[in-house]
């Protein structure tokens, strides 16, 4: 499909909520699939998710016991950066401030890690203070593979490479790290609402 | 459509490496840097849905090329393909 075709995939809203949609974007009604790799196939049984790095002892929950803590659901508006927005999502997910209770760190920086070996870089400020999840739920039902299941991770305020599908865990940085995309081509910060595509916006 | 079905094989980035290398670049052979497995670029896996595009190793299936276009500009990592071998133009 090529780019001019993009535009003309999703149904455009009208003006009312045009404050919601960021420059650049159009809304969808439908819910791309975007993937970079093979979707893994993950084993629930050996599943983990771990917040490491600069922290004394690495933290880890089982799938269970993801599960089993205090849930979160959102409704957030997201923004791909090959230009479709989606509007109220609903996610259901544990709030990474919940999952960073009682981490005491020196790490300014957070690299997200996926299976497949994705990862993206995040500051960690930007993951804190009710911004981001670890959700396994969109729209009342588990969380599709396609769509990063059993666990995505999501930072909504951000484009939306930045929500990684998938997600295995936190890597607490003292430095920014450049991510999968962000090595090559794609913004370090990815702010929609300022258009921060690529490198040098 | 699922990802797997999106699967597509290395014909469909012809047109974008002919755009970056100006010449036909299908029949080359890439050497993968995780594997060492040597494929021709027509036979490599591509990954078109996504914010670049993702070329992977038939093999072993790690990342042998990304290609993002935007503002003008390409941006071509390929770290993770040792050799690309190709006949003069
Ligand atoms: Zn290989």
């Amino acid at each position: 499909m090529g780019f001019i075709s993009r535009g003309f995939r999703g149904k455009r809203r009208d003006v009312a909520s045009s404050s919601r949609v960021p420059p650049g974007q159009y809304v969808v009604t439908d819910f791309p699939v975007l993937s970079a790799g093979p979707t893994p196939r993950v084993n629930l049984d050996k599943w983990t998710f771990t917040i490491e790095g600069e922290i004394d002892e690495p933290k880890r929950w089982t799938w269970k016991e993801l599960i089993a803590l205090p849930s979160e659901t959102v409704t957030k508006d997201i923004h791909c950066v090959t230009k479709w927005s989606k509007l109220d999502t609903i996610w259901k997910g544990v709030s990474v401030d919940k999952l960073m209770d009682g981490v005491d760190t020196a790490a300014e920086f957070t690299t997200i890690f996926s299976d497949g070996g994705y990862t993206t870089n995040l500051p960690l400020d930007d993951i804190t203070g009710n911004k981001a999840w670890v959700v396994y739920e969109f729209d009342g039902q588990p969380l599709p593979p396609e769509h990063g299941g059993p666990v995505r991770f999501l930072v909504p305020h951000l484009y939306f490479w930045k929500s990684a599908k998938w997600v295995r865990g936190i890597r607490l940085e003292k430095e920014d790290h450049p991510g999968f995309w962000e090595s090559n081509g794609y913004n370090m910060y990815g702010d929609p609402w300022r258009e921060q595509r690529y490198w040098g916006d | 459509m699922t990802v797997e079905e999106r699967r597509l094989d290395g014909n469909a980035i012809g047109g974008l490496l002919r755009e970056i290398f100006t010449m036909e670049m299908t029949a080359a052979q890439a050497t993968c840097a995780g594997c060492g497995a040597i494929n021709a670029v027509g036979r490599v896996i591509v990954y078109v849905d996504a914010p670049g595009t993702v070329v992977r190793c038939p093999e072993c299936e790690s990342v042998l090329m990304r290609i993002v276009h935007g503002r003008g500009r390409y941006w071509v990592d390929m770290s993770g393909t040792r050799s690309l071998e190709f006949a003069e133009g």
